[in-house]
């Protein structure tokens, strides 16, 4: 089992979400956050103080699949998220160790999707 | 000079003003993605400052100026507010300040134009918008006002009755506004991801705040503290309630529940549909009117959009343009003298008022509609009137102001 931590621009999410469950992983959670990678960040002015390379709203979603899906869930999230610029985000693979249903009391790769 | 009626146009003015800025900033402020409300809200201020000075350089002499001969426009006589004084103008006013009379009038130079942003919303440069308000304000609004309200105007000379504005404010801005969407294009993303309104309360307060306005907008077009003020006060009242509750009924039937937004939309379109006619109809006919303004306006809005795909992207034409239209037309119904004797009956009460009324509602909307597409074409050749699409991604709010409205941590 593996957990999956995406790190995508904001107006990507619908996309995301659309190829994901095309590839028959529908499950997900979404939060917005703040980042900054190469971008570095757009420079804000507040009544002259300038505001340098702050960051960035950008939007993670986590992801636990079985090893089977962890190709395809990589391979839909870069392939709708991907503009080609800087910015686009990061996709990170993190090993689980146990999941469990809450409702069933169900373990491991059951209770996963 | 009657300080009574001074005093209330002191008010009314005052009222009118914070139309623009709360009112409408915060109604489409609410109504945009989170990225974009500042620059609705810079959009709105701007507006105020820009025209509020062209209105005394140039704007009020086009409008109000005494007429140049073919009823078309005001002569520049009244340059720099040049022989605009204290004492009172028996041709617009016999009993408050000429200079207060020009007041309240500049307030509605400027909502007009901040009404069009609905349309534009979230994908106009902002350094181009500039001129374009700046053109639009001078060969639109400028001309229509003299049209309908200026002495000589040849829409007036016709007998057209439009008491607080529905066309030269309402028709005039949202059928502009039209013509500015289906030039500017569709938002980047627009039926393809969802545009959530991100923060409605703000919407409710700019929407009630627009209603309290309205009160000055409606009330104080009668130019006096008198019988006529109250009842266009009344009817101002009434019919947006009509059309508030009317939009939330549809709403009802048709999805299950009613929503504030649309609750606040029919009422909005209530409002506007009163405007030409708040101090000419009796008061159980505002209710009519409120009730066909909303029904109609539902209509533009969630099914004729939708199917033709047009990204009016917060119902700039579907409220203030239609409505606007139609209560110019209603007024040539459902007018009458017993009401107002400055007015007249309309078709419902066996007068004719009807023909000038479809003629205002038919050339006004036509001569914006032309005049709007000359000036975005000249300004859109010389300055670009859209955003980079990756600006339009990012949002406005950095890419065109350098600030941001919501921090999210601290």
């Amino acid at each position: 089992m593996k957990y999956i931590i995406a790190i995508i621009q904001p107006h990507k999410l619908s996309d995301v979400m659309g190829a994901l469950e095309r590839a028959n992983i529908p499950l997900l959670t979404v939060s917005s956050v703040l980042g900054r990678g190469r971008q570095k960040g757009i420079t804000q002015t507040y009544r002259g103080t300038r505001e340098i390379g702050s960051l960035l709203q950008k939007v993670k979603l986590e992801i636990a699949v079985n090893e089977d899906f962890v190709g395809p869930a990589i391979e839909a999230i870069t392939s709708s998220a991907r503009t080609g610029e800087i910015g686009d985000g990061k996709i990170f693979v993190l090993d689980l160790k146990e999941v469990m249903r809450i409702r069933t009391g169900e373990m491991g790769s059951e209770a996963i999707g | 000079m009657n300080s009574g009626d001074t005093a209330w146009i002191l008010i009314s003015t005052a009222l009118v003003f914070t139309m623009t800025i709360p009112g409408l900033a915060f109604f489409y402020g609410g109504l945009v993605r989170r990225k974009n409300v500042l620059s609705i809200f810079m959009q709105c201020f701007t507006i105020v400052a820009i025209i509020a000075i062209q209105w005394v350089i140039y704007g009020y002499s086009l409008a109000f100026g005494p007429d140049w001969g073919l009823g078309i426009l005001g002569n520049l006589d009244w340059l720099g507010l040049k022989n605009v004084g204290g004492k009172p103008l028996a041709d617009y006013s016999g009993t408050i300040p000429h200079t207060l009379f020009m007041l309240f009038q500049c307030m509605f130079a400027i909502i007009t134009p901040a009404l069009m942003i609905g349309a534009f919303a979230e994908r106009m440069k902002f350094s181009a918008f500039i001129p374009f308000i700046i053109l639009w304000s001078t060969l639109v609004y400028d001309p229509l006002a003299h049209w309908v309200w200026g002495a000589g105007g040849w829409m007036k000379s016709l007998g057209g009755l439009d008491f607080a504005g529905g066309i030269v404010v309402h028709a005039s801005s949202g059928v502009s506004a039209l013509v500015i969407c289906l030039l500017l294009g569709k938002r980047t993303g627009y039926l393809k991801e969802p545009f959530r309104p991100h923060n409605l309360p703000y919407t409710v307060l700019g929407g009630s705040l627009l209603w309290v306005g309205w009160f000055g907008f409606n009330a104080g077009s009668a130019l006096g503290a008198n019988e006529i003020a109250t009842h266009a006060f009344i009817t101002t009242v009434i019919a947006p309630s009509a059309a508030g509750l009317t939009w939330a009924i549809i709403e009802w039937y048709k999805n299950g529940k009613p929503t504030i937004l649309g609750t606040v939309t029919g009422a909005l379109a209530g409002l506007v549909a009163i405007t030409p006619a708040c101090g000419f109809v009796n008061i159980m006919n505002s209710i009519i009117i409120g009730i066909t303004a909303s029904a109609i306006c539902y209509l533009f809005v969630i099914k004729i959009k939708n199917g033709l795909g047009y990204d009016d992207s917060l119902d700039a034409f579907g409220i203030h343009g239609v409505a606007g239209i139609w209560g110019t037309i209603a007024t040539g119904l459902f007018a009458e003298k017993a009401v107002n004797t400055a007015g007249a009956d309309g078709l419902f009460f066996g007068g004719a008022q009807l023909i000038p009324q479809l003629i205002m509602a038919l050339v006004a909307p036509i001569y914006a509609a032309l005049v709007t597409f000359l000036i975005y074409k000249i300004v859109d050749a010389v300055l670009g009137l859209r955003v980079k699409e990756k600006d339009e991604t990012i949002g406005l709010d950095l890419t065109q102001q350098g600030e941001a409205a919501y921090t999210v941590i601290e």
